[in-house]
């Protein structure tokens, strides 16, 4: 077991919306050059903790420590400044900007001061190659000038992440990056996710079993919004209960052959 | 480069266009009366305060409805400052009413902001209206009956320049020149400041606010400095305004005033600076055109501003922008089908 303290850990998370328990008393940890997926079924809790760990919603009871640090309840703002970055299930984008411009304004946003009112923003050099950057890194390179409005459904996806990656995150949240990307693309995107995964964290929903069993090193399998299992993926494969409880008996035949 | 700033490369015309309003201006109070020559004054005052709104709302996405408020606080500041039939000075009482409507700014932004929506249009609507009545029921400075500014401000130099007075503002051509030169820096300040990193933060904030939050920007302060930014500049409108009339009254920050520059606004084109100042001026023309055929002008001025809401949803310029960008589109596709 590695001795360093983990870029994420949750204590007891939890999130009630009225009487309903989204996510219950979630215990999970993710280090650097680990590679963490969360998957379960439908309505398993998975975006709502993803919600609660980039600061989007408040949790209810529990602790999230970001590299130590106890970040519980803080803004949205204030965590993603301390190097989390997160995408969204639903493609959450700037449409009326140009796929360089979504980018450049994602990278600006690790500017200090970052309250400039003068220099052309545009001027400025470092955001720029960052910017660059994260659109090669997603295999936009030759689409940055379009608007975003007019991408594909699959390219809106991998701007998404660029958007993600142009924030220059130690810790990565992603929400079903996958989701709506034609099969050349989540090639590109999962080879992506294992280059990434040597200088970050990763926390990864996905539903593309391929994929998750294919890049994850560890496997947190959610149902009801508690974590049912946790481990390595041939041991997830292996876990009766998770078999029973999600991966039902013809989809366990597939993954684990 | 970005669909924010519609234009951004195209305009060799439009910089023509520019040029050319630019130079009429420059030469108009050489061959035409002192009545024009001052209603170009107040269009242009009126112009710089329709710019500092279209910066709320046009590029940060926050339709106020209380711009009015500074304004009018402005004017009432400058009328405070000058002692009664002296002048007060100009380098001195501006810079004192831009800060006051800029205090004012922060502290009504620090509650509004907090809402958004319509709430965020009626709750700087209420704060507006607060203190139109704080002005209008009070006599603290003559309610609704207003004061007179008797003399305009003073802007001799101190001892340092010899008192030096680098123009006199009694002379209604130096009044003239001196607001122009303000419109002309309002707007280079203004187009900078939307062009800076702030500039495209409040883009960003007006088009998906919350995935700025996500990105890691407090948008409150940005939206809070955008706001301040343009109280400060209706300060300064304000200002100038109170000097022009010699007289300010509650109306200066009613809801009356703070509707016509959302009119202004909107009927030059949201989000393109420059068509606020031409919507401050087509609607003055219109007005005056109005008031001249029928004393139910404001019928007509109604029907022409619905008509243009209908026919030209993105105001004057910002049509003509819309157009440009298209034409620009199709050539670049052009040269690239080729």
């Amino acid at each position: 077991m590695d001795e360093r303290e983990p870029m994420l850990r949750t204590e007891g998370l939890s999130k009630h919306f009225g009487g309903l328990a989204a996510v219950r008393e979630v215990a999970l940890a993710c280090r650097v050059e680990e590679l963490h997926a969360v998957i379960g079924p439908n309505g398993a809790g998975k975006t709502t903790l993803i919600n609660l760990l980039s600061g989007d919603l408040a949790p209810t009871a529990g602790r999230i420590l970001v590299a130590g640090k106890d970040v519980t309840g803080l803004p949205a703002h204030r965590i993603s400044r301390l190097g989390v970055g997160r995408s969204y299930q639903k493609t959450n984008i700037f449409l009326p900007f140009t796929g360089f411009e979504n980018c450049r304004l994602s990278a600006q946003s690790r500017l200090q001061p970052s309250m400039r009112f003068f220099a052309p923003a545009h001027a400025h050099a470092p955001t720029r190659a960052a910017a660059e950057r994260a659109l090669a890194m997603a295999g936009l390179e030759g689409r940055a000038g379009v608007v975003a409005a007019a991408l594909s459904h699959g390219e809106q996806r991998q701007l998404e992440i660029a958007m993600t990656l142009a924030t220059a995150p130690r810790l990565l949240l992603l929400d079903e990056p996958l989701a709506g990307m034609g099969a050349e693309e989540s090639a590109r995107i999962v080879e992506l996710l294992k280059r990434l995964r040597a200088e970050h964290a990763i926390l990864l929903v996905e539903h593309d079993m391929d994929a998750v069993f294919a890049v994850a090193d560890t496997l947190t399998v959610m149902v009801d919004g508690a974590v049912l299992a946790t481990g390595s993926p041939d041991a997830i494969r292996a876990n009766r209960a998770v078999q029973e409880a999600y991966l039902g008996s013809n989809e366990a035949d597939i993954v684990s052959k | 480069m970005s669909a924010a700033a519609p234009g951004r490369r195209a305009p060799v015309a439009g910089v023509a266009v520019l040029l050319v309003c630019l130079a009429a201006l420059l030469l108009m109070p050489l061959g035409v009366d002192k009545f024009y020559v001052q209603l170009v004054t107040k269009m242009m005052i009126m112009a710089v305060f329709a710019m500092s709104l279209d910066l709320l709302i046009g590029f940060t996405g926050l339709v106020s409805f209380g711009h009015a408020a500074y304004f009018g606080v402005a004017g009432y500041v400058l009328a405070y400052a000058a002692p009664q039939y002296q002048a007060a000075s100009l380098w001195v009482s501006l810079p004192l009413a831009m800060a006051v409507s800029g205090l004012l700014a922060l502290v009504i932004g620090l509650f509004v902001l907090r809402t958004s929506g319509v709430y965020f249009i009626m709750v700087t609507l209420a704060f507006a209206q607060m203190l139109y009545f704080v002005f209008h029921d009070t006599k603290l400075a003559g309610g609704t009956d207003g004061v007179y500014i008797y003399v305009r401000p003073d802007a001799a130099l101190g001892e340092w320049a010899g008192g030096w007075k680098p123009f006199d503002l009694e002379n209604f051509v130096h009044l003239y020149y001196v607001v122009l030169v303000l419109l002309v820096l309002t707007w280079i300040f203004l187009r900078r400041v939307i062009d800076s990193p702030f500039g495209r933060v409040i883009a960003g904030i007006k088009v998906n606010e919350p995935r700025m939050r996500s990105l890691g920007y407090a948008t409150f302060r940005y939206k809070l400095a955008s706001f301040v930014i343009a109280g400060t500049l209706a300060g300064m409108a304000g200002y100038f305004a109170a000097a022009q009339f010699g007289f300010v009254n509650p109306d200066m920050l009613g809801w009356h005033l703070s509707g016509s520059a959302i009119m202004m606004v909107i009927l030059g084109g949201m989000g393109t600076l420059g068509g606020a100042a031409l919507g401050a001026f087509m609607m003055m023309l219109l007005e005056l055109l109005f008031q001249g055929l029928t004393k139910h002008w404001q019928l007509l001025m109604g029907g022409s501003i619905v008509g243009v809401a209908l026919l030209l949803p993105h105001g004057l310029l910002g049509t003509v922008a819309a157009w440009w960008g298209r034409r620009v589109a199709a050539k670049d596709s052009e040269r690239t089908d080729g």
